[in-house]
């Protein structure tokens, strides 16, 4: 699924310049536990969390995700914002929470 | 390429800075032209046990050496130590405080990910004294 899908589904805020329309995700991972999300083992994968601090983005960083979505109208500061854009990772931001965006992304195809 | 020696410090004190030794460390690895995947298992393990390293043992030092055959990864802390090591490697089970479950880690996950995510895993430990980990993740696709 493109990235501008992903925003257009979640109806989503773009918060850095690392977005670009045509980046692929292949996989998704809903979660607030980073060490579940180390546990997943996924090529081109989006995190979708309602965790605002540093270690969420080092933490798509080592998994080598491509975007996080941060839910429930949470928005980053600018440290994360920061880090994320030294990282080359897409920062997005939706007001729906955790359940309803990651149900709306897998019935839209991202089943992964 | 040849043996390649880094020695990284980690600060036990702000678990903001946690994972920055292993951010450098995968920038090491990349310049190097290790494969993305061995990276990805050799980092997020590091990454793993810096964390685990603020966590719970007030910081400590990590020396990784890259060779054409392995990344070996050495963590040391002068901690608390692990009372009961298999009990540690349970998943779920942890020590963690509220507090480092409430951003994000504490999910009884740190060991066992780090053993998932290497070839070879040693945890020497005593109580009062520290303890040393030691990860080998082989960069042999074969």
């Amino acid at each position: 699924m493109k990235l501008k899908k992903v925003v257009e589904l979640l109806d989503a805020n773009i918060l850095n310049d690392c977005y670009s329309q045509d980046t692929e995700v292949l996989s998704a991972c809903g979660c607030d536990l980073m060490s579940d999300v180390l546990a997943f083992v996924k090529d081109q994968a989006l995190l979708l969390t309602g965790l605002v601090n540093p270690q969420v983005v080092r933490t798509a960083e080592m998994m080598d995700m491509k975007a996080i979505v941060f839910v429930r109208g949470k928005t980053p500061g600018e440290e994360i914002i920061e880090l994320a854009n030294e990282a080359g990772i897409a920062v997005l931001s939706t007001e729906h929470p955790l359940y309803h965006s990651c149900g709306v992304l897998y019935s839209e195809g991202l089943y992964k | 390429m040849n043996s390649f020696k880094v020695q990284y410090t980690i600060d036990g004190e702000d678990f903001s800075v946690a994972g920055e030794a292993s951010r450098k460390l995968k920038k090491v690895l990349q310049s190097l032209g290790v494969d993305p995947q061995i990276i990805r298992k050799a980092t997020v393990a590091m990454y793993e046990g810096e964390i685990n390293m603020v966590i719970h043992a007030d910081g400590g030092v990590i020396d990784a050496e890259i060779t054409p055959e392995k990344i070996h990864l050495f963590l040391r802390d002068k901690g608390p130590g692990i009372p009961d090591i298999a009990l540690a490697m349970t998943e779920g089970f942890s020590t963690a405080s509220d507090n480092v479950r409430e951003l994000g880690f504490g999910a009884g996950m740190g060991l066992p990910n780090m053993e998932k995510y290497t070839d070879y895993m040693n945890i020497i430990t005593e109580i009062g004294v520290g303890t040393t980990i030691e990860m080998i993740v082989n960069t042999s696709l074969s």
